[in-house]
């Protein structure tokens, strides 16, 4: 390591999707995006946080390929995105699990997808089975799963094709309190083994000042970005301390005081 | 023991039993000198099947039944799962299989014979006219109510069109599909037997007629029983072919 610590921390970092002036307006005339801009830099995770109605998701779906924008452009690494990519990867609110699909064949499905040989990618998704804590259930059904495993399932498969970008939809919100803990825990975790750029969708507060490098703050009516945050929360304490640490409390505090005026 | 009172087949056996019980005290009464008791009816399917008088008619029976429920069930799943993916098909599609679920298609069976005479091509399209349009509503249906969030799962998985019909779509609809089929098949038999009557007496429907003709109510009733103990049969064996093909996570929980 030659550079100087320095140089590392004053370098701007290098974006890895950038969404410029993109509107969104559904057929029958309801506007869920207007004009909005924000850069997701490379390596972190960004949460999209806000109250329901400020287009966190449709905003995610279009950097996912999934929506298409009414006016303006996303690039992923400089390129704009005319679709879905090989570069992104989706995880679902719902989990998006084939009920008829073992778990093995849910994680390895992205790869399915693309062809990729049977042993191949059986032996990938085994390693991502690993990974997300689900050893040893690779034969079972999703409906003998509890909620935060199959969300773990829906995880592994998103890690497993290799994206650089992943895109989570408020991907714990159907999980219980104390899965939900743990898996967040487990998310830093992930994002530090990773090395990949995360886009987390997300209503809690907690949650997003917890798992987030920073967060862009979404309100609504119109929608637009109010502010970005960067908790710079210790994260070498342990998890129940930083849920504790005064400054964890102040920013959650800070954020809720921006977003009361607008939940009724 | 509890466990044994419990078990699915325990319970089935039990309203078949009960059924059989009130069809004995019926027939005991008696309410018609033309209905027979349960134990009279078995035994004439016992000599029926013995003698092998019954046997012999089934296969005049299972030809038009089975060609025309590989036709309706090809051409049904095809053109519903067409509809549930292409508007066009559906608009196209929908109105004119909803009428003909909710006609009386019996009252077609004289046209049919008009047009193609008393072979088996008319039973096979009495089989078909019957059984079609179930299916395909079915197929239709369930096609339309993918979850959505599949569909774009298989989408930002970069799958091609084909792909996400053929493992996404059709997996997710096959439940409802073969709850068409099941439909279908049951309509198919009731296509069957109402050609037999109605067109030219051959296979089981012959065996009806023939015998309510002389008075052998017993051997009537008997026939009656044997084709309505094969649609159960062959509706089993299709359900079990869903868990077989489509839905392994079904039998697990068996």
């Amino acid at each position: 390591m030659s550079v100087p610590a320095e140089a590392v921390f004053d370098a701007a970092p290098e974006i890895a999707v950038s969404v410029n002036d993109v509107t969104k307006i559904y057929p029958g005339g309801v506007e869920a995006l207007n004009d909005m801009t924000i850069q997701f830099p490379k390596g972190e995770l960004t949460s999209l946080l806000g109250p329901s109605g400020c287009g966190k998701t449709t905003l995610l779906k279009i950097i996912a390929g999934l929506l298409k924008p009414t006016s303006g452009t996303v690039t992923v690494n400089g390129i704009p995105v005319t679709g879905p990519g090989k570069e992104r990867a989706f995880v679902f609110q719902d989990f998006a699990l084939m009920p008829w699909a073992s778990v093995l064949r849910n994680v390895a499905f992205g790869l399915e997808l693309q062809g990729m040989a049977k042993s191949e990618r059986h032996a990938i998704a085994e390693k991502y089975i690993d990974a997300v804590g689900l050893k040893g259930y690779e034969n079972l059904y999703p409906h003998e799963l509890s909620g935060g495993m199959r969300q773990r399932v829906g995880l592994a498969r998103a890690l497993a094709v290799n994206a650089e970008v992943l895109l989570m939809d408020e991907p714990f919100s159907a999980v219980d309190e104390q899965t939900r803990r743990k898996f967040q825990e487990d998310l830093l975790q992930v994002v530090a083994d990773e090395q990949k750029t995360f886009i987390f969708v997300t209503h809690s507060i907690e949650e997003a000042v917890y798992v987030s490098q920073s967060i862009a703050l979404l309100l609504p009516r119109p929608s637009r970005v109010s502010e970005i945050i960067r908790p710079d929360i210790r994260r070498d304490i342990s998890p129940d301390a930083i849920r504790r640490d005064p400054v964890y409390l102040d920013i959650v505090e800070r954020i809720w005081q921006g977003l009361r005026t607008y939940v009724e | 023991m509890s466990t044994f009172l419990k078990h699915p087949l325990t319970l089935r056996l039990l309203s078949v039993l009960i059924a059989a019980g009130f069809w004995e005290y019926l027939g005991r009464i008696p309410i018609s000198p033309a209905f027979p008791t349960f134990l009279q009816t078995m035994s004439a399917l016992g000599g029926m099947l013995a003698d092998g008088s019954m046997v012999s008619v089934y296969p005049a029976t299972f030809q038009p039944l089975l060609i025309g429920l590989i036709i309706s069930s090809v051409f049904g799943i095809a053109c519903g799962v067409l509809m549930g993916l292409n508007t066009k098909a559906e608009w196209f599609g929908a109105p004119l299989f909803i009428v003909l679920q909710s006609a009386p298609l019996a009252a077609l069976i004289p046209l049919l014979t008009f047009a193609y005479g008393i072979g088996l091509t008319s039973k096979i399209l009495t089989v078909c006219i019957m059984a079609t349009p179930v299916i395909v509503l079915n197929a239709y249906s369930a096609v339309r109510h993918t979850p959505t969030s599949m569909i774009e799962m298989g989408q930002s998985y970069l799958g091609s069109n084909m792909q996400i019909i053929m493992k996404i779509i059709i997996p997710a609809a096959s439940p409802v599909i073969y709850a068409g089929l099941r439909l279908g098949a049951a309509m198919g038999f009731i296509g069957a037997i109402l050609a037999e009557l109605l067109i030219t007496p051959t296979g089981i429907g012959d065996l009806i007629t023939y015998n309510q003709s002389i008075a052998e109510y017993d051997k009537m009733y008997a026939a009656i029983f044997s084709i309505m103990a094969f649609a159960v049969l062959f509706i089993e064996i299709l359900e079990r072919t869903e868990y077989m093909f489509f839905r392994p996570d079904k039998r697990v929980t068996q």
